[in-house]
């Protein structure tokens, strides 16, 4: 099992070197002079522009920016925003625990329906609940973001009046951040209704930002279902004389949780990807929405700084269901 | 009273096509302590009998029986729950892929476990016991450590030991053999055969074998049933099939077999038939 973790941990270094080369180049490839950006739209004097390119590095061949960089990174300096003048890494940590605890939420979502669904669905294979199911999954899965999150917001928020159109709770409460969670630090600080108001302001993000998950979950864990209800050993489950609920919620469920395993870990990176869109539509101040707003301003050491820590939450993620993935699948551990 | 006894069983698949008759009219009976073997080709409906014995068929089949009954009990007239508890308990079946029929998720001694723990109610220390005195007359060595053995870390042979351990674990009453060897070497074979005779003789179970192998049939059937797409084509009890043979089919198979071959040519069941056998004509295609 030791051996297995410490050959996923040694597969990350060359994903990490190819991510800090994209990372690098994209923003490189952008069009535009970032030291024009930096000084705004006014005239600059060609003296001033080669002190700032010197500045930032911008004059040293490639390769040594490039090393410059990577030696950076790896003393957790992400480089500092052009417009707050604050590290990047900073910046990043104010707003994660907002992206974070959507992402849970969505996370949270998107498995419960996901695999009750794709469970459902499997057993009553063909029926109307099965064909209505995947048929959803799929419009779920293709359906863009941005419009099913209006689509929300008009309804429940417009007409309904039910939830609140955007931001993390309402402006009536305010206390000093602990873990960045809003739902916890609401209960954590005891005022009244904020609880409440934190977790009505996460509904509407939730779904939106859970729905694509949903849909590639419920169909995932169907197709997994279907193949191992066919098994020997299902059959062999059944012929011990266990009732249903054991036979397919455990003898089955248990082996077609591998690939679903393994869908819900690439999903994270969906769901920060999603994250953005959503982000921006509900006005939720995580570090979707700090991209977005980075890559409006051209402020190049945010975008990439930010894009490398979003990629390494992603294969930290999934390493850490690469170690699930063995802990579930006994054939993999002893490899 | 027999232990289990059948008549006019009529198993039917719907497909695409319409319905398929895998089983016509089978009367089948054994008497508790009797080792039946039941033989035929592939597609005889063998198989597919028994399964409609333990309530294992799918969705897609119809299970018609004038009588089905187990111990003087009707099977077919049970709460899906009521059959439940004879079957695995009374009623137990090992089957032709030992690896492929154990859960690989899980480990051997939770998969023994488990059947002692629904159908006897033992508590742990109880089940871990039983388990371990299991794994011991299956011949499994060194059956403490084994127990937290996974299927994908042991042989074959050994998984069809597991299998068999699962199967008698509560003392049934009837164990169905469906090709327990087919799927394991020759040496092995052997070994797993004479451990379910010899358990059958210890324990006084009925046990049904399931099998193609003429030379399983002759070590270790009292009687033999022959079956042909789905219909019976002869019984009898294991001398006179293999002296007498009445059927024409069971003269083919019997020619069939390896030590008959002549010269260079292995004979085959159609070159052998001399006339179409009652069901050949009503073919399930």
């Amino acid at each position: 099992m030791l051996r297995y973790i410490l050959g996923k941990l040694a597969l990350i270094i060359p994903t990490f070197i190819g991510i800090t080369i994209l990372a690098f180049g994209f923003v490189r490839i952008l069009p535009g002079d970032p030291v024009l950006v930096l000084a705004g739209e006014r005239g600059l004097s060609p003296e001033r522009h080669t002190a700032l390119m010197h500045q930032f590095g911008f004059d040293q061949p490639i390769w040594q920016q490039y090393l410059t960089y990577l030696t950076n990174i790896l003393s957790g300096d992400f480089g500092t925003s052009f417009s707050t003048k604050t590290p990047v890494l900073k910046d990043f940590l104010v707003r994660f625990p907002a992206t974070v605890e959507l992402a849970i939420f969505a996370m949270i979502f998107a498995v419960i329906f996901g695999v009750a669904f794709g469970i459902f669905a499997a057993i009553r294979r063909g029926s109307w609940f099965d064909q209505l199911t995947m048929g959803t999954a799929l419009a779920g899965y293709s359906m863009p973001i941005f419009w099913w999150g209006l689509l929300l917001i008009i309804v429940f928020s417009g007409m309904l009046h039910w939830t609140p159109v955007s931001g993390r709770i309402d402006l009536l409460y305010f206390f000093k951040p602990v873990t960045g969670f809003m739902t916890i630090d609401s209960l954590i600080s005891g005022q009244k209704g904020a609880f409440r108001s934190a977790v009505s302001h996460l509904i509407l993000p939730t779904i939106v930002l859970g729905t694509i998950p949903l849909a590639v979950i419920a169909r995932q864990t169907r197709s997994a279902m279907l193949e191992v209800l066919g098994e020997d050993y299902v059959r062999t489950a059944r012929a011990k004389g266990l009732a249903p609920r054991r036979v397919i919620g455990l003898h089955a469920f248990r082996n077609a949780l591998i690939p679903v395993v393994t869908t819900i870990g690439l999903q994270v990176g969906t769901l920060l990807t999603g994250a953005i869109l959503t982000e921006s539509i509900f006005s939720w101040p995580g570090i979707g929405k700090w991209m977005i707003d980075a890559i409006s301003k051209r402020d190049y050491f945010t975008v990439q700084g930010g894009l490398l820590l979003i990629a390494l939450i992603v294969m930290a993620v999934n390493l850490i269901v690469d170690v699930l993935y063995a802990v579930i699948n006994p054939r993999i551990r002893s490899n | 009273m027999p232990l289990l006894e059948i008549k006019n069983l009529t198993v039917s698949f719907d497909t695409a096509a319409g319905p398929f008759l895998a089983v016509r009219g089978i009367d089948l009976s054994i008497e508790p302590r009797e080792v039946l073997a039941i033989v035929g080709e592939s597609g005889s409906g063998k198989s597919v009998s028994m399964l409609a014995v333990m309530g294992l068929l799918p969705k897609t089949a119809t299970v018609k029986a004038d009588r089905m009954a187990f111990d003087g009990v009707d099977l077919l007239g049970l709460s899906p729950a009521a059959r439940r508890r004879i079957v695995g308990k009374d009623i137990s079946m090992i089957f032709q892929e030992p690896i492929a029929s154990l859960n690989p998720c899980f480990t051997v001694g939770f998969q023994i476990e488990e059947v002692l723990r629904f159908h006897m109610g033992m508590d742990r220390a109880q089940r871990r016991a039983r388990a371990i005195e299991l794994m011991k007359l299956v011949g499994i060595p060194d059956p403490e450590a084994r127990l937290s053995s996974f299927p994908h870390q042991m042989s074959g042979g050994q998984c069809q030991r597991v299998m068999i351990a699962i199967a008698i674990a509560c003392n049934p009453k009837l164990l169905i053999a469906d090709e327990p060897t087919t799927a394991l070497d020759v040496t092995i074979q052997k070994q797993i055969l004479d451990l379910l005779v010899s358990l059958q003789a210890k324990y006084g179970m009925g046990l049904i074998m399931i099998t193609h192998n003429m030379g399983v049939v002759a070590e270790t059937a009292d009687r033999v049933i022959v079956q042909y797409k789905g219909r019976k084509m002869e019984e009898a009890d294991v001398l006179s099939l293999f002296e007498s043979p009445k059927s024409n089919y069971t003269r083919a198979l019997l020619s069939a077999l390896p030590e008959n071959a002549v010269g260079d040519r292995l004979p085959t069941v159609s070159d052998m038939m001399f006339e179409p056998a009652p069901s050949a004509s009503g073919g399930a295609a």
